[in-house]
């Protein structure tokens, strides 16, 4: 079978037993999401509110009937009522989710804007002195947990220049643009700088890799400049995977980078879910956790699509 | 294997990640023998909050708690979440993904889906929902990083596994009667070794990296336990007036999963010669 039918038939069926795994999971969680939601108030229940408060939110029916109740629902773009804000989950979800875009593709410009053009650079220079200092940072920023790196530049600005990072309520990109990006600008570079590491190190090994083949010297016997044979004919072929690799990451950063929100205080999806769980907001947990795979799976999807149009041999399923 | 370690010593990462790993490993074995400077619990009121001096090289926290002391048992605690929850995976993803290649049918469609129902979900978002539904803690720890890398370890050990099952050294074992078991463990198992090997190193850099992050989330190790994530997270508040809460828990964090890198790569480059051409 074609690769890519392949990959569009098991798709829905990965999401059927990602919605079953989420809603079982949330299930198996200690404590019910009534008291989560009231707190200490939820021991004031009368026996009668607190079955009316159930019937509400559906938790009195059984897993069957509230797992059909729910998916009917995803398909209508309903995703239940979250217990702690009130109000439905969807619109929840796509408060935050504006921002967690944001800072997904303000990062993914950082780093393939550095890592690419210094993982071609080290390629070019292979195992010289410039080459050798672009693999050492590469490989130190690879080993640095990007909230580390978000620590270690909160304190390098107010340690260095009294600065501290600007916090507070989030202001969307097309109200405020200069005070959104100043909010965003820090763990975007976060984020981005820890992503950089990696970009570096592939896309140097990819285009090393290319400029041993017979095309490359070809091209260069032909008289090309170098410049032009390493963007024009070697790039090309090297990029699939730094492709595969920035969808992957693309993908997770658009579920939401729940550590760097949680230092810079951003109330991004990654929050969200954490503090959906937290909260044992089964509806919200749900939709969230489901919103974050399905984004993950649409990239990964797309990511193979590019494959395909750059690299046409994977066309063949798998026999190339 | 003499002349594998010779390679991994001659090769440079290999050498600066094998004694890093060796040092972490030592000062791991050391602290969860008790043998640190400290108690990392004894507080010393009157010294909170002071900077590296003789008695305390790496200086006190908000406590008045030692940080070398606190640092080795964060060390200690870090390796042992990491090494046991990449044992756990590989352990567990080998035999699903031989079993897998092996029988192949509906117990291979039934194990492959199962994975790509787990690999659709982001790593840290799948170990969180794992936390909740457990409860957070070290243990729980352990058991999240190994659910969130068994799907990893069943790919690695399948792929090969199916291509190895139809050599004709294979065909020759069952011919001559070998039983399944001593097929899978003799012939198989041994030819994964060296992706395996690869693997669980790159595993044990990623570990460290989520049990540190974890910890720093507060669902990891719990307070009054020592992590190097925890330590991150008691740093954030003071790093300003005790930069040095926030800078050895960092460094520490970082060389460790640098050392595995490190290492990493090396084992990748000897075992695998296809990646030689691009390294070399």
């Amino acid at each position: 079978m074609n690769y890519l039918i392949r990959r569009l038939v098991t798709f829905p069926l990965v999401m059927f037993g990602v919605s079953v795994l989420v809603f079982v999971a949330i299930r198996l969680v200690p404590g019910d999401s009534i008291t989560a939601m009231l707190g200490t108030e939820a021991g004031l229940l009368t026996p009668e509110q607190r079955q009316s408060l159930a019937v509400y939110f559906g938790l009195d029916q059984g897993w069957f009937s509230q797992y059909w109740r729910w998916l009917s629902g995803v398909f209508s773009g309903n995703l239940g009522i979250s217990v702690t804000y009130g109000k439905p989950v969807l619109d929840v979800i796509l408060e935050r989710f504006p921002l967690t875009l944001e800072l997904a593709v303000l990062a993914m410009v950082i780093a393939l804007g550095i890592g690419l053009p210094l993982g071609v650079f080290a390629a070019t220079r292979n195992e010289k002195r410039s080459d050798l200092a672009v693999r050492i940072f590469a490989m130190i920023g690879q080993s640095t947990p990007s909230f580390v790196i978000g620590l270690l530049i909160i304190f390098a600005l107010s340690a260095g220049f009294g600065i501290l990072p600007a916090m507070g309520q989030f202001v969307p990109f097309l109200e405020d643009p200069l005070g959104n990006l100043s909010q965003l600008i820090l763990p975007a570079m976060t984020l981005g700088l820890s992503f950089t590491a990696s970009v570096t190190r592939i896309s140097r090994s990819a285009v090393l890799d290319v400029l041993g083949d017979d095309y490359v010297r070809t091209a260069r016997a032909k008289g090309a400049p170098k410049a032009r044979v390493i963007w024009r004919h070697a790039l090309p072929n090297a990029l699939i995977p730094v492709v595969t690799l920035s969808g992957v990451e693309f993908g997770y950063l658009l579920g939401g980078a729940v550590l760097v929100e949680q230092i810079f205080a951003l109330p991004g999806l990654g929050r969200l879910v954490l503090d959906a769980i937290l909260q044992r907001d089964y509806a919200l947990v749900q939709g969230s956790v489901l919103f974050v795979a399905l984004n993950f799976m649409i990239v990964n999807l797309l990511v193979d699509l590019t494959y395909v149009m750059l690299d046409p041999r994977i066309r063949l399923g798998g026999r190339a | 294997m003499k002349a594998f370690f010779q390679s991994l010593l001659r090769h440079p990462s290999g050498r600066i990640g094998a004694a890093i790993v060796l040092l972490y490993i030592i000062v791991a074995l050391l602290s969860q023998a008790g043998l640190t400077p400290y108690d990392p619990l004894k507080q010393f009121r009157i010294e909170r909050l002071q900077g590296a001096t003789l008695a305390h090289w790496m200086g006190t926290d908000m406590f008045g708690r030692d940080v070398l002391s606190r640092l080795m048992i964060g060390i200690g605690q870090s390796f042992l979440v990491a090494f046991s929850s990449v044992g756990l995976a590989a352990v567990i993803g080998t035999l699903l993904g031989l079993t897998a290649a092996w029988f192949g049918h509906l117990w291979d469609g039934l194990v492959m889906r199962l994975m790509d129902v787990l690999l659709a979900f982001p790593a840290i978002l799948l170990a969180l929902l794992f936390i909740a539904v457990v409860g957070p803690g070290t243990f729980t720890s352990i058991l999240a990083i190994a659910f969130v890398y068994t799907p990893i370890f069943t790919r690695v050990v399948r792929g090969p596994a199916l291509s190895i099952k139809t050599r004709d050294f294979v065909d020759a074992a069952r011919s001559f009667g070998s039983s399944t078991s001593y097929i899978l463990t003799r012939h198989l198992m041994l030819n994964l070794v060296a992706p395996l090997t690869v693997q669980v190193t790159l595993a044990l850099a990623w570990s460290l990296l989520t049990e540190s992050g974890l910890s720093f989330l507060g669902l990891g190790t719990q307070p009054p336990n020592s992590s190097l994530g925890l330590m991150l997270a008691d740093s954030v508040n003071l790093m300003e007036m005790a930069p040095w809460l926030l800078i050895f828990p960092a460094l520490a964090v970082m060389l460790g999963i640098l050392g595995f890198n490190l290492l990493g790569d090396a084992l990748r480059d000897i075992l695998d010669p296809r990646m030689r051409r691009v390294v070399a």
